[in-house]
């Protein structure tokens, strides 16, 4: 049984008076633990499918199940709590709460998301840290880390509550190259060692082979299948 | 610490000034607003005090159209002995009623032997003014305090007077007057004490033994013009003034009209009316302060929610409920108006202790240094502790809630 998938997914977007189609019927499906990427030019519709797969937005027409529930059927509370408790997010810039040092930004979904106990809570920040190599900057605000950190540290907080599926729109367009690729190979070490599906879009070919499998868009429709790299 | 006050009290540091500006706001409201309550309370309270408790009393009684023409000082319009006995009943079967005291009010003409003047006369049954009125003895400049304040062959003339006249203490004067009948009566009196005077109606009378009066004015029965009556608490005037006005009013003659009036000293005094004006005022800079209160916290809210909407975007795509972003929101107003109302609270206390070290004096009407002593009741404070926090909270409620609808997919791609 599959983690994810589409069943002739649309969504357009009204804009004034016109419809722009983002999304012109869409078919894939996605295993348990899969480490996944969609790629495509600028405006492919990447984005558009990640938001719909994260329960960020509707589609409208056709299906999409995320953990055997068709996103379409929840509202906005319902959505929200679908996301707290099953889909972890890494952002293109790294979105970790200012005010909060690193550790805090790791606990943040544990605290004010979930109710974990603080004990617990505590061991699992600190498992994260550590497995993202985080563990000696705990106390450190995110503007005294390096961007790379950061993301590391974003990686973390997607994973703490233990998710099913982590969603990364992006996630290295603000890194260079180097770091972009290590970001990449955490996320791979940590798929190994969670069992956490990571699902990431990219318009960078040098990010894309590190997917396992790729799904290429191309103004709105997949132009394969999901290929096997 | 990394609950919803704790993010919401870093997220005010973060944006350090900002808040001190609001807070300074608030706190300049707040000591405005306890400040006047202070000074002007106890302004009013004091000249409150002194006109009731030195002239007028709470409440008073008087035959029906007397205080129409009490300018006239009218003797045809006295209380005759029969109705005085029903008042008497009603006012000593009331328990919230602490004394009373009738009196004889008439206009005469003043004597030292060289220069004459007209007079307005109080009679009095010294023992009872002195309960009803407890501040009376309290303005003699010149006679002992201590004693009873009349006794027969006595009078305390007001300081004007004994100024105009040159008359002093133990000085010998005549009193002559004209009784109802037209007959003109006189009688010696010997000074016995000199009173300062205080604005307002019967703040410049003097005051014989009240069977003196009777006795110039050839009264055959024991007439009264006036009752003065003084309530145990007196924050229970308009409970107990409508219970007086009820039974007292209620007594008809035999015609079935009723023939007696009932005044809350409100009614008495044009003072009264100053201190609508405070309580007015009051109200007004109340409202000013909730304005501050409400314009400075709604603003530095939308600008806190403007300037966070990738971040309220990242916490709510990540599933915070939209109850908590509220909360979250709303606990920044909450900080704001707490903290507001702490720092209000202790400069205020501050400046009014200042106040009662510095003692300043003021001059009111014939009052000169007076001393201001600004008081202010722990209930006020707590109301408009309350008041500020409450504003503060209600200000946050639409920004609040803006960011808890927020979209997370418009709000991460907001630049
Ligand atoms: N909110 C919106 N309203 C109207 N049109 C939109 C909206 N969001 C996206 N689109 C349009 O939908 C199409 C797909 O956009 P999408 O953001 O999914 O592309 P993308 O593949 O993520 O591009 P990029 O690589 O630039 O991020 C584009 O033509 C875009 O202009
Ligand atoms: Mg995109």
């Amino acid at each position: 049984m599959s983690l994810l998938s589409a069943e002739k997914l649309t969504k357009t977007y009204r804009s004034g008076d016109i419809d722009v189609p983002a999304l012109k019927g869409v078919d894939f499906s996605i295993e348990a633990a899969a480490f996944v990427a969609f790629v495509g030019p600028s405006g492919s519709g990447k984005s558009t499918l990640l938001n719909l797969i994260g329960c960020l937005d509707h589609p409208t027409s056709g299906t999409l199940k995320v953990l055997d529930t068709d996103i379409a059927t929840l509202d906005r509370r319902a959505a929200a709590r679908f996301r707290g408790e099953h889909i972890g997010f890494v952002f293109q810039d790294f979105n970790l709460i200012p005010v909060l040092t690193v550790f805090e930004n790791v606990e943040y979904p544990l605290r004010m998301v979930q109710q974990w106990p603080a004990a617990k809570r505590r061991d699992q920040v600190l498992r994260l840290l550590d497995a993202v190599g985080m563990a000696d900057q705990a106390h450190k605000r995110p503007d005294q880390i390096s961007g790379g950190q950061k993301q590391r540290v974003a990686v973390a907080r997607a994973l703490v509550s233990d998710p099913k599926l982590v969603l990364a729109d992006e996630p290295t367009a603000n890194l260079d190259s180097e770091t972009a690729h290590r970001v990449l190979e955490l996320m791979k070490k940590m798929r190994d060692e969670f069992r956490t599906t990571f699902v990431f879009s990219t318009h960078d070919a040098r990010i894309m082979g590190e997917a396992e499998t790729i799904f290429t868009l191309e103004d709105g429709r997949l132009l394969n299948g999901g290929s096997h790299a | 610490m990394l609950d919803i006050l704790g993010i919401a009290s870093r997220n005010l540091l973060r944006y350090g000034r900002r808040t001190l500006l609001t807070l300074l706001l608030i706190v300049i409201g707040m000591v405005a607003v306890l400040l006047f309550i202070g000074v002007a309370g106890s302004f009013k309270s004091m000249m409150v005090g002194q006109i009731t408790d030195s002239v007028l009393g709470h409440v008073q009684v008087h035959r029906k159209g007397y205080v129409a023409s009490i300018d006239s000082l009218p003797l045809n319009l006295n209380m005759r002995p029969n109705m005085l006995a029903k008042i008497e009943s009603e006012l000593d079967g009331n328990p919230a009623i602490a004394a009373w005291s009738p009196r004889i009010k008439f206009g005469g003409m003043f004597s030292n032997f060289a220069e004459t003047t007209s007079i307005r006369i109080n009679g009095i049954d010294p023992a009872r003014e002195a309960t009803t009125v407890p501040l009376l003895s309290g303005r003699l400049q010149e006679g002992d305090k201590n004693a009873a304040l009349v006794e027969r062959g006595q009078i305390v003339i007001p300081l004007l007077l004994a100024r105009g006249m040159k008359t002093q203490l133990g000085d010998t004067v005549v009193v002559v007057a004209t009784n109802r009948d037209g007959s003109v009566n006189g009688k010696t009196f010997v000074v016995r004490g000199i009173l300062e005077s205080i604005s307002g109606p019967g703040g410049r009378d003097g005051y014989i033994h009240i069977d003196d009066a009777r006795e110039i004015l050839r009264m055959t029965e024991d007439q009264v013009s006036e009752i003065v009556v003084r309530l145990k608490d007196f924050s229970q005037l308009n409970r107990v003034g409508g219970q007086i006005k009820a039974a007292v009013e209620g007594l008809t003659n035999k015609e079935g009209k009723p023939m007696l009036e009932v005044h809350e000293w409100t009614q008495l005094s044009p003072f009264a009316n100053i201190a609508k004006m405070i309580d007015l005022m009051t109200l007004f800079i109340k409202i000013v302060l909730v304005s501050i209160v409400l314009v400075s916290v709604m603003n530095v809210m939308i600008m806190a929610v403007y300037e966070r909407i990738r971040e309220i975007g990242t916490i709510a795509a990540i599933g915070t409920p939209p109850s908590r972003i509220l909360a979250l929101f709303l606990a920044e107003g909450l900080m704001l108006g707490i903290a507001g109302t702490l720092a209000g609270i202790v400069l205020s206390l501050a400046g009014i202790y200042g106040i009662n070290v510095w003692q300043p004096t003021f001059d009111f009407g014939m009052q000169k240094g007076l001393v201001m002593a600004p008081a202010i009741a722990a209930g006020d404070v707590l109301t408009i502790a309350g008041l500020v926090i409450a504003v503060a909270i209600i200000a946050s409620l639409q920004p609040a809630w803006k960011a808890s609808r927020m979209d997370p997919i418009t709000a991460l791609r907001h630049v």
